[in-house]
């Protein structure tokens, strides 16, 4: 690369796939795989997500890693932003899990209410500790 | 694995125990059996919500019903209605303010809302291992805008502007670290990235260089232009593996783009970048240990003077910033220096990324605007204290800070507010303790690892904090004096005083900020011979409560030393002499007939 032109180009190409807001083109699903995403198992939820788009043979779906959003414990963590629609973050994901996402969310459009965050008075509740008796 | 279609969550944490929710826990199994869908239904006791205040809560799954203040006489009805016909009581429904109940993004939670990302701009949102996602949101166009349109004098006052301070813990500002170095005459001169992070349980820089690593390329090419330097070097610690892909994997795609290498946007500028690996010392985090380290020496430390501005790596100027501090840079050039300016107090500008650790709810990383209190943090974003508990101290700086207590909540969080408490800024980590937690077990932790980790070039550090130890680790035995506690005060004031680098400079400080904020609890180790936290154990006994105690021998029958002994069906009683301290006893006993004391 030369000149700024072809940042600028490169900026322009690839803006639409990674644009948070709905008025993008494409479906974007990233995947937290920083150490902590990958310590609470993010990687076997990335290949169940990859493997589950393309049995589905979804085109213009962009499966995509990234780092850490912040919410360690809440890992792994998966983002799903479809065009039209607000970002869905998506918490303490398993493959299975992501597999009803990629099924239900990005194919047929029903957001999955279970796996997004439960908050009261801003706790987020799904991360509930089980006691024994 | 069994299938439930419904799962009931009822609260077991002290605040919603003391009113009833166990008994309300039976009568659920009890009504849920009537019904005949014990095997549909699946009943949870869970650790305490947080939500003291609305207890006893239940909340069924996966609706997420959040039913607050449930009575005993209110579960027939949860059970036939909900459960069973799929109505949930909306009487009993607590009712969810705006942007509550089942929140659908990440960025609506008030743990997102109170931040302000710029650092941590790109984590988490852009694949780390794209550079053209780096570049779709600006990357390398404060680059292109330094390379073709500024002077280096331009760039470095755009950076003093600014008013960025070194985010590795010093705070020195970093406009001022990049004029010096400029100023520096030589032939040849380095930009080096300290990645040595190794304060426990603080992992900002690792979270940037995996989740954004083109920011600190970027940034290390803009001060090389700016200062007059041809080559990078980024030491960063080979226990950071993914971190460590992920440079490789960007300074190969910036090579390939020609945004590193010779004639840089067909400038006359060349700048270059290598990884130099450590092997996890801490000390190589200090500049000069790091650059001797980088040079293939031990990793030691060499007194200052001469600055790396003047004399650095190979006798040579050079520029040693932090990993945070770097990844500000794009943004304060592209945006403006008094744009960034803007943001946090008078004296410290801007925003600072902490990794929140310890005894929070959110255990996670976050960055905020400098000024914000540690109130706001440890409550509003780090979710307070779980297990409906108390608490008792923050630890900011690691191993080189110190502890700050309930009255010092409402502190706003600045370079110069926390140095003024007997803590500091650090590099970030924060560690949240509630009231389980013992201040000297903490001091001696902390004294334990700046032991281990002194390098033992200079006297003071490595004797000194060994003597430290030698005291701390007395005083949790029980064998403390009062004269101990002068003692590691004196001896902290020296070790500070005389050592060579910033480790054993600042070693003491834990000892020396919990012996001022929770000089009590040294007390009571040492006069009472007692551990108010029911850490230390050999201040600790167990003992058995005679009123309690239904002689059942179930503690007896745990007992791996046989310590404990009695006539069945009359109170036991605990050997201290043999007993070794392992609380199997407490844990079985189904009457707490058992206590620590």
């Amino acid at each position: 690369m030369k000149t700024i032109q072809e940042l600028e180009e490169i900026r322009k190409r690839t803006l639409d796939k990674v644009n948070q807001r709905k008025d993008r083109t494409t479906t974007r699903i990233v995947v937290g795989m920083a150490t902590c995403g990958i310590a609470a198992g993010a990687r076997p939820v990335l290949l169940a997500i990859m493997e589950e788009v393309e049995k589905l043979g979804l085109t213009d779906v962009v499966v995509a890693q990234t780092g850490c959003i912040g919410l360690c414990k809440m890992e792994p963590i998966v983002e799903v932003i479809k065009p039209g629609e607000e970002k869905v973050t998506y918490v303490k994901m398993d493959a299975e899990k992501a597999r009803r996402i990629v099924r239900e969310h990005v194919k047929d459009g029903n957001v999955v209410e279970e796996y997004t965050m439960h908050v009261i008075q801003g706790k987020i509740l799904n991360d509930y500790k089980v006691e024994k008796e | 694995m069994a299938f439930y279609r419904s799962q009931v969550l009822v609260c077991g944490g002290t605040g919603c125990t003391s009113s009833d929710s166990m008994k309300i826990l039976e009568k659920f199994k009890e009504e849920v059996k009537k019904h005949n869908i014990e095997n549909e239904i699946e009943i949870v006791r869970t650790g305490c919500f947080g939500l003291c205040e609305l207890g006893p809560v239940v909340i069924v799954y996966p609706e997420g019903a959040f039913y607050s203040r449930v009575q005993i006489a209110d579960v027939e009805e949860i059970v036939a209605e909900h459960l069973v016909k799929g109505r949930p009581v909306t009487r009993l429904l607590y009712t969810e303010t705006i942007d509550e109940g089942r929140i659908k993004s990440l960025n609506e939670t008030g743990f997102y809302k109170k931040q302000e990302r710029i650092a941590l701009r790109n984590c988490g949102v852009i694949d780390p291992e794209n550079i053209d996602e780096y570049i779709a949101f600006d990357g390398y166009k404060a680059l292109a805008k330094v390379l073709t349109t500024m002077t280096p004098e331009q760039v470095i006052e755009e950076v003093k502007k600014s008013g960025l301070r070194g985010r590795g813990g010093g705070g020195f500002p970093t406009g001022l670290k990049w004029e010096l170095t400029a100023k520096s005459k030589a032939d040849q001169k380095y930009v080096v990235c300290n990645a040595d992070e190794g304060d426990p349980g603080a992992f900002m820089d690792r979270s940037i260089l995996e989740g954004d690593p083109h920011s600190v390329l970027e940034a290390m090419t803009i001060a090389g232009y700016a200062i007059g330097a041809n080559q990078g070097y980024i030491y960063v610690r080979a226990e950071y593996p993914i971190a460590v892909q992920r440079l490789k994997v960007a300074i190969k795609q910036a090579r390939e783009y020609g945004l590193l290498g010779k004639n840089i946007f067909g400038t006359d500028f060349s700048f270059d970048i290598e990884i130099r690996l450590g092997a996890g010392a801490f000390v190589c985090g200090e500049e000069t240990a790091l650059m001797n380290s980088i040079e293939g020496r031990r990793g030691m430390p060499n007194p200052k003077p001469p600055f790396p501005a003047q004399s650095g790596l190979w006798e040579k100027p050079t520029l040693i910033n932090n990993v945070e501090t770097y990844a500000n840079i794009p943004q304060i050039i592209v945006r403006g220096g008094e744009w960034f300016a803007s943001k946090g107090t008078e004296k410290s500008k801007g925003t600072k990324v902490f990794a929140l650790g310890g005894k929070i709810t959110n255990t996670g990383l976050v960055e905020v605007p400098m000024g914000i209190t540690l109130r706001e943090v440890i409550y509003e974003i780090g979710g307070g204290i779980p297990n409906g508990k108390k608490f008792k101290a923050v630890q900011t700086g690691g191993p080189s800070g110190g502890c700050l207590t309930a009255e010092h909540l409402d502190t706003p969080i600045e370079y110069d507010t926390l140095t003024a408490l007997g803590s500091m800024m650090g590099s970030g980590g924060m560690i949240v303790m509630d009231e389980d937690t013992c201040m000297v077990d903490v001091a001696r932790f902390y004294l334990d690892f700046t032991r281990d980790e002194s390098c033992g070039k200079c006297t003071p550090c490595r004797i000194g904090t060994k003597r430290m130890l030698e005291i701390l680790d007395r005083i949790v035995e029980g064998k403390g004096t009062l004269e101990d506690l002068d003692k590691l005060e004196e001896l902290g004031k020296q070790i500070k005083a005389a050592s060579l680098c910033g480790l054993g400079q600042t070693a003491p400080n834990p000892v020396l900020s919990t012996l001022k904020h929770f000089r009590d609890e040294y007390i009571a180790h040492v006069v009472d011979k007692k551990c108010p936290a029911g850490v230390c154990q050999a201040l600790l006994q167990y003992t058995i409560i005679e009123e309690k105690c239904k002689g059942c021998s179930l503690c007896a029958r745990q007992c791996p030393v046989n310590a404990i002994s009695g006539q069945v069906k009359s109170p036991f009683k605990i050997d201290q002499d043999k007993c070794i301290k392992c609380g199997a006893c407490l844990d079985k006993c189904p009457f707490k007939a058992i206590v620590k004391k």
